[in-house]
């Protein structure tokens, strides 16, 4: 087994594991954190599928701006329950 | 019962998709040759950009009407919220000091970046979107560390930046349009004309990409 299947191979695992965690975590806040890692390990992924252009804006985008838009969402809610 | 034929149903989608990938048939088109060979007449060097910004410009058109379209659309409906924002009193809690410097030393670089990966995209990964993304990251980093207030009512200047991009992209448009083909460019100018747009579109996007996270955060008061 070379180095480099064994890295996708675990970069697959991770991806599913931190998908599965996202989505059943029991807070909120865990829950968007895990999303925030998941959209990382997705931009290791595209650059890995040699797409560098796609993984770039996985990176800025889907874990970066909709991750900041989510932590911000999230303390709002918190503010309103308050 | 439920739960077992769930996951019975679960498993047979998932061999059914295997087994469907495995037999897929080969591309009928061979686009990966065609792109290779037209190369040298785009413009640029990178296949992805020739791709996006001239082999189909008009997707790319497109998609940076969606996204302006969108922002409008949260300008649209986020209006009544100005009034809720402007009675909250202002008591922000302490600002964190070492947050603010961090910010301040990363944004002038996080620009730097943005404007490499513009250059960067006629040769190598890199690009428009790239840059405009690492653009809005900066503002919201920047808008984090309460250095840049939300925008409460867009001013002509800023609705210019938003447009920018999108007008300058329609403008080359509507001129190719006149001398041949829609986005047809001109063999000795594409390339500073797919530079030019380009250019239009990272701060277009960055404003744009930022703008959904400043415009929507004013709502219930400044974001803490």
């Amino acid at each position: 087994m070379s180095l480099e299947f064994a890295f996708d191979l675990l970069l697959a695992l991770a991806m599913v594991w931190s998908a599965w965690r996202s989505l059943y975590a029991t807070r909120l806040d865990r829950a968007i954190v895990m999303f925030i890692a998941f959209g990382l390990l997705m931009a290791l992924a595209w650059t890995r599928l040699l797409a560098p252009d796609i993984g770039l804006a996985e990176a800025a985008i889907g874990a970066g701006l909709t991750g900041a838009l989510l932590l911000d969402a999230y303390g709002a809610l918190q503010r309103k329950k308050i | 019962m439920k739960r077992l034929l769930v996951v019975l149903g679960a498993v047979c989608l998932v061999v059914l998709l295997l087994g469907a990938m495995h037999d897929l048939a080969p591309a009928s088109v061979e686009l990966h040759a065609a792109v290779a060979t037209n190369l040298t007449a785009s413009g640029v060097e990178h296949p992805v950009t020739a791709v996006l910004l001239n082999f189909r410009g008009y997707d790319t058109l497109l998609e940076i009407a969606v996204l302006l379209l969108a922002l409008i659309v949260i300008l649209a409906i986020g209006m009544d919220a100005t009034i809720s924002a402007e009675a909250t009193v202002d008591v922000r809690p302490l600002v964190n000091p070492v947050l603010q410097t961090l910010a301040k030393l990363v944004v002038p670089l996080m620009i730097l970046v943005a404007v490499y990966l513009l250059w960067a995209g006629s040769f190598r990964p890199g690009g428009a979107f790239q840059a405009g993304a690492v653009l809005a990251a900066a503002a919201v980093l920047l808008h984090l560390a309460e250095l840049l207030p939300s925008w409460q009512s867009p001013g002509v200047k800023l609705r210019l930046g938003l447009a920018g991009g999108f007008l300058i992209f329609l403008a080359v448009g509507a001129v190719s349009l006149m001398q041949g083909a829609l986005l047809e460019y001109p063999l000795e100018q594409a390339g500073a004309l797919i530079l030019l747009i380009e250019s239009g579109l990272t701060v277009s996007l960055g404003l744009i990409l930022a703008g959904l996270f400043l415009l929507l955060s004013r709502d219930d008061g400044e974001t803490s």
